[in-house]
C-alpha cells in the first residue's frame, strides 16, 4: 500500500512539475512594435486573443508572434473589432468561419475533438492501472533477500 | 494468448495510423476550406486594369467563375502565369484575378508584359477580402457556381494536369446541376 501511494506521488508531482515547464517556455514576447490600443483593458484582451489564433502561414505560431504580412492583417482585424466592441467568441467566430478550427490553438471541447481531450486523462487512467497491477503483484512476491 | 496478441494488436494499430499519417501525398500544410458549400463573400472591388470599373460577387452571380488569388510578389505566381493563359484559352468559364496586397502599378506591368488571363482583375490591396475567403497565401484558387456557393479550392499553382482532374469535372457538374 506505502508503494502504490509513493508511485502516484511522484506521478502527481511529475506532472505539476512539467505543467510548471511549459507555463514557464511560454513567456510573453515582447509587443510593442505595434500600436497600443487606447483601452488597457482592450490591449490586454488583444494580446490573449491574438496569442489564442494560429497563423496560417508559418503554423506553429500565433499571429501575436509572427511577422508575416497575413497575421499583421489578422491583428488589425482583431484590433478593429475590439475597438468595435464585439466579444472575444465573435472574434474567434469570425476567424473559424473563415480559416477553420485550426486557426485556434485549443480546440473547443465538441463531440469531434473529444478523443484529443481525453486522450491524455485516458492515457493517465492506463498508465496508473498499470503500475498498481504491477506493485500488487510484486508487493505478493516472496521476500528472499 | 493475451501477452502476444495485445502486443500485436497495438502493432497494426500503429501501422495503420502512420499508412495515413505518413502518407507522402498528404500535405500536412494544407488546411480544407470551411468556405466549401457556402455563398462566396461578398466584394466589390476596382479593377487593376481599368479603376473606373467596380467587380463585384453581385455581378459575378449566375455563372460559374473561377477566383485566383495572386500578387506580384509570389513566386509561385509567375510559375503558374502559363499555365493559367493556356487555361483561359479554353474559354471555359471566366478567370478572375484578385490581386492580393500588391502594387497596383506592378500589377499592371506584369499582366501587360507577360499576358492577362484574367476577365477581370479585382484590387485587394489591403488583404480584406482575402481574410473574407480565407486566403492565407498565394497562389489559391477558387471554383464558384452559378449560385455564388464555393464548391472546390486548390491550394498551390494551377497546372493544366490539376485543371482536368479536379476543375474541368467539378465545372461540368456544376452545370448540368444548375
Amino acid at each position: 500500500m506505502r508503494a502504490l501511494l509513493l508511485t502516484w506521488a511522484l506521478v502527481a508531482s511529475a506532472l505539476i512539475l512539467s505543467a510548471a515547464q511549459s507555463r514557464a517556455q511560454q513567456a510573453p514576447p515582447a509587443f510593442d512594435d505595434h500600436a497600443q490600443l487606447q483601452d488597457p483593458r482592450l490591449q490586454t484582451r488583444f494580446e490573449r486573443i491574438t496569442k489564442e489564433l494560429r497563423c496560417l502561414v508559418c503554423q506553429n505560431e500565433s499571429i501575436a508572434d509572427s511577422n508575416v504580412d497575413l497575421a499583421a492583417d489578422l491583428r488589425r482585424q482583431v484590433r478593429e473589432m475590439l475597438v468595435a466592441g464585439r466579444s472575444d467568441d465573435a472574434i474567434f467566430k469570425f476567424m473559424t468561419d473563415r480559416y477553420g478550427e485550426f486557426v485556434r490553438f485549443a480546440p473547443p471541447l465538441t463531440a469531434k475533438t473529444a478523443l484529443i481531450w481525453g486522450a491524455p486523462f485516458f492515457v493517465l487512467l492506463l498508465g496508473g492501472l498499470i503500475i498498481y497491477r504491477v506493485v500488487r503483484q510484486r508487493s505478493r512476491m516472496p521476500i528472499d533477500e | 494468448m493475451w501477452k502476444f496478441l495485445l502486443p500485436f494488436a497495438a502493432f497494426v494499430a500503429l501501422v495503420v495510423l502512420f499508412a495515413f499519417g505518413l502518407n507522402p501525398n498528404r500535405d500536412i500544410h494544407e488546411l480544407p476550406s470551411p468556405l466549401i458549400g457556402k455563398a462566396a463573400p461578398p466584394f466589390a472591388l476596382t479593377d487593376v486594369l481599368d479603376p473606373t470599373r467596380t467587380v463585384s460577387t453581385a455581378t459575378l452571380q449566375g455563372q460559374v467563375y473561377v477566383l485566383n488569388v495572386w500578387a506580384t510578389w509570389c513566386v509561385a505566381c509567375r510559375e503558374e502565369q502559363e499555365e493559367l493563359l493556356a487555361i483561359a484559352r479554353q474559354h471555359v468559364v471566366p478567370i478572375i484575378g484578385l490581386d492580393y496586397r500588391d502594387n497596383q502599378d506592378k500589377a499592371k506591368l506584369w499582366l501587360t508584359q507577360l499576358g492577362n488571363p484574367y476577365a477581370a482583375v479585382p484590387f485587394d490591396g489591403d488583404g480584406r477580402t482575402a481574410i473574407d475567403w480565407g486566403v492565407y497565401g498565394a497562389p489559391e484558387t477558387y471554383l464558384v457556381d452559378a449560385h455564388g456557393r464555393i464548391i472546390y479550392k486548390f491550394i498551390s499553382p494551377m497546372t493544366q494536369e490539376v485543371w482536368e482532374k479536379e476543375f474541368l469535372p467539378r465545372i461540368a457538374a456544376a452545370r448540368s446541376g444548375a
